[in-house]
């Protein structure tokens, strides 16, 4: 296994934060994007990479993170960061709901995949048709710069939280790795039974998985509605950011710390450039992300972490014979 | 230690266990022995609590536990291993050893530090860096051990640890057996090799078509005429067919 | 209140609606019975199947039910060639494998037609659209009532294929022992593209009933998939029986839901028996297989 130092994670968040610093207009507000992904992707890799649940519905922790922030400002006057706070916690709770449901009835594999897509299209129909989040119009958030808004003039600050929090997600995968309740999430996925007779309390473990996933995941779903300062029901609980989350955390390394960010960087910045080169023919990003995702699945099935490491240990190799 | 009253389990119409009962004593090794599909995984399957019985009770340390998850049981100290054994195979040998460690401490370096121990008991202690794949068979054997080993048991159900091995590499196992005996952990084993059952159980219980039909001294049972014909029988049954197919 | 005949007849048209719902489950529990193995390109597949019927229709003024016939032969080359060379090789055999590939293939496919066709949603403008049967006081939509018998004919012709044909015996062969068989000399691969194949042929005719009815956009199969789901887990993974009764009766719910509860949350009737029959009844209705 990859198992990067804190260390070098602290090197690699210090590094993107500079480049932050040098970036403006179209690349940074690309790279907030990017962090936005990552951090979505994050959330999903705790329980699609380690924990083996894949899911399809992310949509409905990132929908839950959006509504949260957008509803609780502009109907309640929450602030933005108490409102954060809260948007999070409610991922936690939804991934609660959602887990304990599908968990109690033993449900993984692609049976899980699908009920959570379908509790996603049921929280995107409700929302979509709700007076109280807006409705087919969806929420306009109001414009405010400053810190106490969590909107700054200055768009690399706000990169800068985004960042803070891929962070934390890194740290929380880095944490699974040298713990017991990462092993045991591993454990489970490989093998429930082996891991219930070694005492391991599966539901428990899952449950707890599914919390963490949907409080990472919520929090992007936070910051996309406090960066594009609208949503509606298609973005916050369409089925993109279910599978763009998917997307990043496998093709750069489902059960890695680094995976989801490395995955979510090359991703979106293959998706950019086609975009560029095809000269805006719709869907071709779309189409590209599909080709990676099955050319993954079947020449790498350990995501671009696992394939660097393995190249990297071939390379010496064949230096030591010449 | 171990009460086994009047355990029944159907599938279907099928009954795979029926009315079985057994008793095993604190500190021995109890052997079950019977021929092919005579019940004795899905016994070992209720007695660790991943079947629910349709009747019967299993109690343990005097408590009647068949209501019971397993990882429950686990905690209270009995630990099984699988038949067909299935390594965790993200992990490593020592990572392995450590997820069953990790009962009785959270902390990661403590449990990798047993794991190292156990694995060093087991005959593993070379393999520890290992990925579980690149076990040999004897090897993945010793990793189902040492991760219910891991787990402090006081009681450890094993299920056809030997099968599969090769004679030299039985012969190195038995003394794993005796020894974690030795150490105050209660031995049930499933075994289908009589070498291992002669030389290491102090009891055996005999299984037919889901019932109990002999217990004993291990000799003895094997002289029982009702044991011989369980097992020849079914062989004759099986070649009666064949017979009767061809005709 | 609504009156009882507007009530009887938005019914039966869902009962009707029901069917093509069914012939799309139809091939998806066919392929979930034999590969064990869910597809998720299965509604990106109904929609390229719909764009062929629509080319054939608008492009060369083709009959949208004579279309079947050779949109259904290409569909079934289409399946074969994609399970045996792209789904079966990339996933490795692994469940999480099929489900990622056939998940990106679906997007593939999706935003492929997206680029070639745009985002509009085509119609074809055929006689058969608006035409009506009476029968006695109530007034049933034509293509729905075609549509209906057609399916129970695919149904009965499906089983005959899986009961009296070499292929057909061999499917179910695989399906219930994938050792065995390939021991006796089925190759397995061939057969799952085989079965994979007729999934997607039930698409084109699916398709072809659609068309006169409805629209095209490259989103439109997204939106029957996890109707298609949804049946299948309610009749019972993999059991035939089980895709047509499923089928009829979420027609019914998802026409009374849209009926008492309006278009937009209608739909949520449906997500609701997923849900609820997932958590509760996984095995389905008619599933045996625990």
């Amino acid at each position: 296994m990859t198992r990067p130092r804190l260390a070098t994670l602290a090197i690699i968040v210090v590094a993107l934060g500079v480049i932050a610093f040098a970036l403006s207009g179209a690349l940074l507000n690309l790279m907030i994007f990017m962090m936005i992904i990552a951090l979505a992707a994050q959330g999903w890799n705790i329980l699609g990479g380690y924990a083996g649940l894949s899911s399809f519905g992310h949509a409905a922790f990132f929908g839950a993170g959006a509504y949260a922030m957008a509803v609780l400002q502009t109907r309640f006057g929450v602030n933005a960061w108490v409102a954060l706070v809260i948007g999070i916690a409610l991922g936690a709770l939804v991934g609660a709901f959602i887990g304990f449901l599908s968990f109690r009835s033993g449900l993984k594999g692609s049976y899980f995949a699908l009920i959570t897509l379908a509790f996603a299209e049921v929280a995107r129909i409700v929302a979509n048709s709700t007076n109280f989040t807006g409705g087919a119009a969806g929420i306009l958030l109001k414009l405010q710069n400053g810190l106490p808004y969590l909107q700054f003039a200055d768009r690399r600050y706000f990169l800068l939280i985004a960042l803070g929090f891929v962070a934390i997600g890194l740290v929380v995968s880095w944490w699974l790795e040298h713990s017991r309740f990462g092993a045991y999430l591993v454990a489970l996925r490989e093998n429930e039974q082996a891991a219930q007779a070694l005492g391991v309390d599966v539901f428990a473990v899952k449950m707890k998985a599914i919390a963490i996933s949907g409080a990472l995941t919520a929090a992007a779903g936070c910051l996309y509605a406090q960066n594009y300062l609208f949503i509606d029901a298609n973005v916050a609980f369409g089925s993109w950011i279910s599978i763009e989350a998917l997307f990043a955390a496998i093709v750069g390394g489902s059960g890695t710390v680094l995976g989801p960010l490395i995955g979510a960087i090359v991703l979106l910045g293959l998706g950019e450039l086609t975009k560029g080169l095809s000269h805006g023919i719709p869907g071709m990003d779309l189409m590209v992300f599909g080709v990676i995702l099955v050319l993954s699945v079947a020449f790498s099935p350990n995501g671009l972490v696992m394939l660097m490491k393995s190249l990297g240990l071939r390379a010496p190799a064949k230096e030591r014979e010449a | 230690m171990l009460e086994v009253k009047a355990l029944t389990k159907r599938f279907s119409g099928l009954v795979a266990v029926d009315q079985a009962s057994l008793s095993v004593a604190k500190g021995s090794i109890t052997g079950l022995i019977g021929p092919n599909g005579a019940g004795k995984t899905t016994l070992f399957a209720m007695v660790a609590g991943f079947l629910q019985p349709d009747g019967g009770s299993v109690s343990y340390d005097g408590r009647d536990i068949t209501a019971l998850a397993p990882h429950v049981r686990a905690r209270q100290g009995i630990a099984r291993t699988f038949q067909i054994v299935q390594p965790f195979e993200g992990l490593n040998v020592q990572e392995n050893i450590a997820v069953g460690a990790y009962l009785h401490t959270p902390d990661a370096g403590e449990a990798m530090r047993q794991a190292a121990e156990i694995a060093r008991r087991v005959g593993l202690g070379a393999d520890l860096a290992k990925a579980s794949s690149d076990l040999t068979v004897a090897g993945r054997k010793r990793l189902e051990v040492a991760r219910a080993l891991a787990t402090r048991p006081r009681l450890l159900l094993l299920d056809e640890v030997l099968a599969g091995l090769n004679p030299s590499e039985i012969r190195d196992v038995l003394p794993l057996v005796r020894e974690i005996r030795d150490q105050g952990v209660t031995i049930l084993m499933i075994e289908h090799i009589m070498q291992a059952v002669m030389n290491l159980c102090d009891k055996v219980y005999v299984l037919s078509q889901g019932r109990m039909i002999a217990e004993g001294e291990p000799r003895a049972v094997c002289e029982d005429p009702q044991v011989i014909e369980a097992y020849l029988g079914h062989g004759a049954a099986e070649r009666l067919r064949a017979e009767q197919a061809h005709a | 209140m609504y009156s009882p005949q507007i009530v009887v007849e938005a019914l039966l048209n869902g009962l009707m609606l029901g069917a093509i719902y069914a012939l799309i489950a139809l091939g998806l529990t066919l392929i979930y019975g034999v590969l064990h193995i869910v597809n998720f390109a299965h509604g990106a597949l109904l929609t390229v199947a719909m764009f062929m019927v629509w080319l054939a229709c608008a492009q060369y003024g083709m009959d949208p039910y004579l279309a079947i016939l050779f949109v259904a032969p290409v569909m079934f080359a289409l399946g074969y060639v994609l399970q045996r060379f792209i789904i079966g090789p990339a996933s490795h055999g692994k469940d999480n494998g099929i489900l990622l590939v056939t998940l990106g293939l679906s997007i593939i496919i999706e935003n492929a037609l997206l680029a070639a066709f745009q985002s509009d949603t085509r119609t074809i403008t055929s006689d058969y659209s608006f035409r009506v049967v009476e029968i006695g006081p109530l007034l049933l939509s034509f293509p729905r009532v075609v549509g209906f018998g057609v399916t129970i004919a695919t149904t009965l012709l499906l089983w005959l294929v899986l009961h009296q044909t070499d292929i057909g015996k061999a499917i179910r062969a695989v399906a219930k022992e994938k050792l065995g068989a390939s021991l006796v000399g089925i190759s397995v691969p061939h057969v799952y593209a085989m079965t994979f194949a007729i999934g997607c042929a039930c698409l084109a005719v699916a398709a072809g009933l659609l068309m006169p009815s409805f629209y095209v956009s490259p989103k439109t199969g997204a939106a029957f998939v996890l109707v298609a789901f949804t049946i299948v887990v309610l009749g019972g993974m993999g059991s035939i029986p089980g895709a047509l009764i499923g089928g009829l009766l979420i027609g019914v719910v998802e026409a009374a839901s849209s009926l008492f509860l309006g278009d937009s949350l209608g739909q949520i009737g449906i997500f609701l028996i997923f849900i609820v029959t997932l958590l509760v009844r996984p095995t389905g209705l008619f599933g045996a297989r625990a």
